[in-house]
């Protein structure tokens, strides 16, 4: 069973050859971008969102708006077509899982998709199997943040967390482990 | 064969599949000559002395069910047929265990490891107002016949997936139907036409533009002589302002209609009574009592979505504080119909008559009302006690009655209606009548005749056919295939390439109403807007686009026209806001005709032809549309095909339906075939039908409740060019279908052919044998005694079982369905397909009992015999039964013997109450579905998705997993909206409120029957309803304690009647 839970098997730790070299150190730790800038559905669909050309557009038209690694940018601008990024980090299709929900509850990004901050090219930290999403959904006092944190790269848990995560969970009517692990919760 | 013989194509062994299944599930008959052992015909005298022997309340769904069949009951033990086991895509057993061995050794080096690289591909510009993952919705129309029915589109990043209603259309209030449900399954057709060809060839849409101006300016130079035009009913202000625009151009061209299905009885019957050609709309809330004169108006013709709400309205039974029933009120509805419709299956007294003598009926009606003149001096046979009833609850209730007659009736039954409503001082209280909402009303018959004739005169150069298909559907004495021979240019527009095009010079690929501009009226003359959720799939056009290329402005587009035209009927105000407000809404605010001032009813006319009295021994042909295919233009629709029809229970397939006497009498008969066990397939004589000199060759179909020496032969099938799934399917009634008997053919002659016909009839699947699952009483009987749905009830108490017990802290969500209100009608049926993506299956699995519908209606007849009082008629039981529907989706029991026995956990129980279905755990065992009382299960034999047809994944609901071959599937209550809402509440911190989920199935019901919501909150509707008497479980005694509910069905029958 080890070997299934191993990165060769869930893809931890592999990072993919993108069409442009995208760093989120960069954009995120060096110039303080906030998530939502790009992903700007995360707090209200189930998708986050992967922005669109124009995104990108809005400053690479004017900043770097000559050098050669952006080319691609400008031509998906110029011909209208898109840029095919490569999925990192890909949830069975039986699998529904929602965003919004988990960003309006207090859990971060960094939860579960590790220190963007710090990644220059990105790649995926949990294992993303069921048995990592059940850690959670049967006990999410240990990962639950202010609101006001959610989009923090840098938190981390209190030496208190089991009592804040307890008052935030009452707080935001987190619902039971038994509601959380419904299957359809998440399948449908 | 002959020109007019057209021949049911044989199709046995096997061999009818699914369109949305794409590939055939065909397989090989081993035992095609075991076909006839075991077959076991049906003994008709066997049923009569079963029920002379019954007293009290009996239900059955079947013939045979009620004979007690021997045969029939060991096939029905077992709960998915034979043959359910084998392989059926050419794979056999030895290579399959050489996969096994295969894939299983491969198992241990590949484990879970997916390891796809997949890419994600983000818009440039994303569209305004989108948020990626959640869906839009926008208001459109569907231009229906005489009438436009407004619906909310859901699109998916730009893809519309699913069909409800709008609320704030008046021909819709929110419902839908099972045509207009299924239209998105006609916008993703494969087979549809896809560009514009010349005999043929393909070409290009400006090579058509440039040739229609060159047959324009050759018209003009003869002032349009020889230019024709032929479409069905066009309510469209757009494109009449077009036609109109071409008619002056052309003084001297003709605009002809034909619509097949529709007759010209209402609008000559307006022009019998005022005169002129008006449109009648009910206002069937305010009508205490109704009368319908073989007038199906809740489930067809202008208005019906509206109809069918109102009606029910007056149906809402909701008890007194402290569970009293007195002071109920409800409408009455009678109707006299010649074959049992969703309206007469529901009606509170049903009469059957002959189509020819339902004049008869009215004109002795309207003599007993008072009405002079209408002549009256006999009554059909039997409709004695039934007239004097009506009439005298008709006369009581001046002012708040009805009487509508019905599409296929004639003139002068339209003219008697009109009449009669002005007797009982009902118009301008339960009727009213405006200004037509058609363009431009005309008989359509004469209309097609006198093109018919001037073509056959070689006077007709060019011929234009808007969206219709004239051969196939005209009166084949008009022999149009060889008068059209002689029209030097033909031009049809139509979404396939049919039977039609095939013999017109150029076709173009008509665009499907979600994909253009237009307009359209409604049945009470609301404007309404057709708005395209989608940049047309193929080089299509719309029908104003056609008729533009042969005007002075051709290349002038839908949307401008449409646009500059609602501009020009300068509305006040801004006119930007004006048109974003109509788009919006879908319609235009406060467009509907005003009801027109006094109407003065003449007196009709004496007795037309058909109306003579009938001799009992003539057999009498009536056509009808059908309920699945209508005229025949959704013949390639898969879901529409495989959905049972209401009443006969049949998919696939139209058949001659007799009554049972007659089919005695004719020695027709249906079997249960035994081969292979399949629940539904069902052997059906094989007749041939001679009318004049045509003849038809159809399956024979026995059906209870329509009337002795009728034989009914449903429109629309037995088409050849209608695509991949519509093509050769059931028999092509048009064959016998002549001018002058165009809705009743009267000295039909009949014989048997001898031969048999598989018919995949759904009512023999997923019996419930004999056990209380209906239950009904009259409103008198309710009143007496409100607990009526509970006499004999063993209800365990809560604590007899061995498992634990959940406690639902939280939301426990439930439904209540009440069958007072349901009719049968089936738009919760294709809801559920459109919203779940169910798999079509074909008619060859169908017959083996495998068709996937989560939901599905059983239609139950009621027996009413007595043994007190021997005078009771009681053939009755099958001459005019009772007939009831129940829906049964899946029960979503507490104590769920499914979820006991799945040896993986694939079905499981959630903390809120649902039978969770776990697609990606399930191994297909089977066992839940063994195990299921409710025989709600489908399992996926087969692998029925198609996955390969590049346009269904358009079409495809997103938010539902998908399921393979070798998985159950069944209804969760629409989970996934019951999470999304879920989430949405959960953001805002706030509970979901009432109303909030509504399931597919809920949201389509035009009867307003299904309620769901969180049966833990006593305010809801659900719970409201819950605690009504009325209220039972289905197998209460289980103690499966289902979350579905139903409410007992409560008719409202005349008393007076009941005692005579």
């Amino acid at each position: 069973m080890g070997a299934a839970r191993s990165p060769y098997l869930t893809d931890q730790y592999v990072t993919r050859d993108q069409p442009i070299q995208f760093s989120h150190k960069h954009h995120v730790g060096d110039d303080g971008i906030d998530c939502r800038y790009c992903h700007t559905s995360v707090e209200s669909s189930a998708t986050a969102g992967v922005p669109p050309t124009k995104t990108c557009m809005n400053c690479h038209s004017v900043l770097f708006n000559n050098v050669g690694y952006l080319e691609p940018v400008r031509e998906s601008y110029r011909t209208d077509s898109s840029i095919e990024w490569v999925r990192v980090h890909r949830l069975a299709d039986y699998v529904y899982f929602n965003h919004s929900i988990h960003v309006n509850k207090g859990v971060g990004c960094s939860t579960c998709h590790g220190q963007v901050n710090q990644m220059p090219l990105m790649f995926q930290v949990a294992t993303l199997q069921m048995q990592w999403c059940l850690d959670c959904h049967r006990n999410p006092v240990g990962v639950l943040r202010p609101k006001d944190q959610v989009f923090n790269m840098d938190w981390k848990p209190p030496s208190n967390q089991a009592e804040v995560g307890a008052k935030l969970a009452a707080e935001n009517k987190i619902r039971s482990a038994a509601e959380l692990t419904s299957c359809s919760t998440c399948h449908r | 064969m002959s020109e007019n013989e057209h021949n049911l194509l044989p199709m046995y062994p096997g061999g009818q599949s699914g369109g949305n299944s794409g590939h055939e599930h065909d397989h090989e008959d081993e035992h095609a000559e075991d076909l006839t052992l075991g077959e076991h015909p049906l003994d008709l005298a066997a049923v009569r002395a079963k029920l002379n022997g019954k007293s009290g309340k009996q239900y059955w769904r079947t013939l045979e069910e009620l004979a007690e069949d021997t045969h029939f009951e060991e096939l029905l033990h077992r709960e998915f047929p034979r043959q359910a086991s084998e392989w059926d895509e050419g794979v056999d057993r030895r290579d399959f265990l050489k996969l096994m061995a295969a894939s299983l050794a491969f198992a241990g080096l590949s484990g879970c490891k997916a390891n796809i690289q997949e890419n994600i591909i983000p818009y440039v510009k994303q569209p305004d107002g989108m948020v990626l993952g959640k869906p839009l919705y926008f208001a459109t129309v569907m231009p229906f016949g005489a009438d436009a029915i407004g619906v909310l589109v859901e699109s998916h990043e730009g893809r519309p997936t699913m069909i409800a209603g709008n609320p704030d259309h008046p021909s819709s209030l929110g419902a839908i139907n099972a045509f207009v449900q299924a239209s998105i399954l006609n916008l993703y057709d494969p087979d549809r036409a896809q560009t514009p060809t010349f005999v043929g060839e393909i070409r290009t849409w400006p090579e058509f533009m440039e040739r229609a101006q060159a047959m324009a300016a050759e018209a003009k130079e003869m002032g349009g002589a020889g230019f024709r035009i032929l479409s069905g009913t066009i309510t469209s202000p757009t494109v009449a302002a077009e036609l109109q625009t071409l008619l002056k151009l052309y003084p001297k061209a003709k605009w002809h209609q034909w619509e097949p299905a529709v007759s010209d009885g209402a609008r000559e019957g307006s022009k019998l009574a005022f005169g002129r050609y008006l449109n009648t709309v009910y206002r069937v809330e305010k009508a205490d009592v109704i009368l319908s004169l073989d007038a199906d108006f809740l489930a067809n013709g202008p208005g019906h979505l509206r109809y069918m709400k109102e009606f029910y309205r007056r149906r809402k039974l909701t008890e007194n504080p402290g569970g009293q029933a007195a002071g109920m009120e409800m409408n009455r509805l009678y109707v006299a119909e010649p074959t049992p419709t969703v309206t007469g299956s529901s009606a509170d007294h049903r009469l059957p008559v002959r189509a020819s003598q339902v004049e008869v009926f009215a004109r002795a009606l309207a003599g007993k009302l008072g009405h002079g003149g209408a002549g009256g001096g006999e009554t059909p046979a039997g409709a004695d006690a039934f007239l004097r009833a009506v009439s005298a609850d008709l006369a009581a209730h001046r002012g708040s009655s009805l009487v509508v007659a019905g599409e296929q009736q004639s003139a002068e039954v339209h003219a008697l209606a009109h009449a009669i409503n002005a007797a009982l001082g009902n118009v301008g209280a339960t009727v009213y009548y405006t200004e037509p909402v058609e363009v431009s009303p005309v008989n359509h018959l004469e209309s097609l005749r006198e093109l018919c004739a001037d073509m056959d005169a070689g006077t007709v150069d060019t011929l234009l056919i808007l969206s219709g298909n004239p051969v196939y559907d005209a009166p084949h004495d008009f022999d149009f295939v060889t008068k059209l021979g002689k029209v030097k240019n033909s031009i049809q527009l139509s979404t396939h390439f049919d039977e039609t095009a095939e013999y017109c010079k150029w076709h173009i690929a008509e665009s499907h109403y979600l994909e253009t501009w237009g307009d359209a009226r409604a049945f009470d003359g609301t404007v309404s807007v057709v708005q395209p959720l989608i940049a047309p799939l193929y080089n299509t056009r719309s029908a104003y686009e056609v008729l533009a290329a042969f005007s002075d402005k051709p290349g002038v587009s839908s949307y401008d026209a449409m646009r500059d035209r609602l501009k020009g009927t300068n509305p006040p105000g801004d006119f930007e806001k004006f048109w974003r407000k109509t788009l919006n809404d879908g319609l235009v605010a406060n467009s509907a005709y005003p009801p027109l001032g006094a109407m003065a009813a003449k007196a009709v006319p004496a007795s037309s032809t058909a109306a003579r009295p009938a001799s009992p021994e003539e057999l009498e042909i009536i056509f009808r549309p059908d309920p699945s295919v209508y005229d025949g233009r959704f013949a390639n629709n898969g879901w529409l095909q495989e959905l049972p029809k209401p009443v006969t229970k049949l998919t696939w397939d139209n058949a001659a339906m007799v009554s049972p006497a007659t089919a005695e009498k004719l020695a027709l008969t249906h079997k249960v075939a035994a081969r292979g066990g399949e629940h539904g397939q069902i052997l059906s004589t094989v007749i041939d039908i001679a009318v004049s000199n045509s003849k038809v060759t159809a399956a024979a179909w026995t059906l209870p409740g329509q009337a002795d020496g009728v034989i009914v032969l449903p429109l629309g099938y037995g088409r050849k060019n209608a695509g991949f799934t519509g093509s050769n399917k059931g028999f092509n009634a048009y064959a016998v279908r002549t001018s002058s008997a165009l809705w009743v053919a009267p000295d039909a002659k009949i014989s048997k052919t001898g031969d048999s016909y598989p018919m995949a009839c759904t009512q023999y699947h997923f019996n419930m044998e004999g056990r209380k699952i209906l239950s009904s009483a009259t409103l008198e009987e309710y009143k007496n005694n409100p607990a009526f749905a509970h006499e004999g009830d063993e209800q365990p108490p809560k604590s007899d079982t061995l498992y634990k017990e959940y406690a639902y802290p939280g939301y426990a969500w439930g439904m209540a369905i009440d069958l007072t209100k349901c009719n049968g009608c089936n738009a919760c049926v294709v809801a559920c397909v459109s919203e779940n993506n169910i798999p079509v299956v074909g008619k060859d699995q169908v017959m083996r009992g495998r068709e996937m519908h989560w939901i599905r209606i059983d239609r139950y007849y009621k027996a009413h015999t007595s043994t007190n009082d021997p005078s009771t008629d009681e053939n009755n039981a099958l001459a005019n039964p009772e007939t009831y529907f129940q829906p049964v989706p899946c029960q979503q029991c507490e104590n769920a013997p499914c979820e006991q026995v799945c040896p993986v956990g694939a079905t499981v129980h959630s903390a809120e109450g649902l039978n969770d279905m776990v697609y990606n755990r399930c191994v297909g065992t089977r066992y839940c579905s063994n195990n299921c009382p409710y025989k709600v299960r489908r399992f996926n034999f087969l692998r029925f998705q198609d996955w390969e047809t590049p346009q269904y994944k358009l079409m495809r609901n997103p938010e539902v997993t998908v399921r393979s071959r070798g998985v159950m599937e069944k209804c969760t209550y629409c989970v996934q909206r019951i999470n999304n809402t879920r989430i949405d509440a959960e953001k805002q911190n706030r509970p979901i409120r009432d109303g909030e989920i509504v399931t597919a199935c809920e949201a389509a019901c035009p009867s307003e029957a299904i309620v769901f919501g969180n049966a833990n909150d006593p305010n809801s509707r659900v719970a409201k309803w819950k605690v009504q008497q009325r209220n039972y479980s289905i197998l209460g005694e289980l103690n499966a304690r289902p979350r579905t509910t139903y409410l007992a069905a409560v008719r409202n029958p005349n008393p007076e009647m009941e005692k005579a």
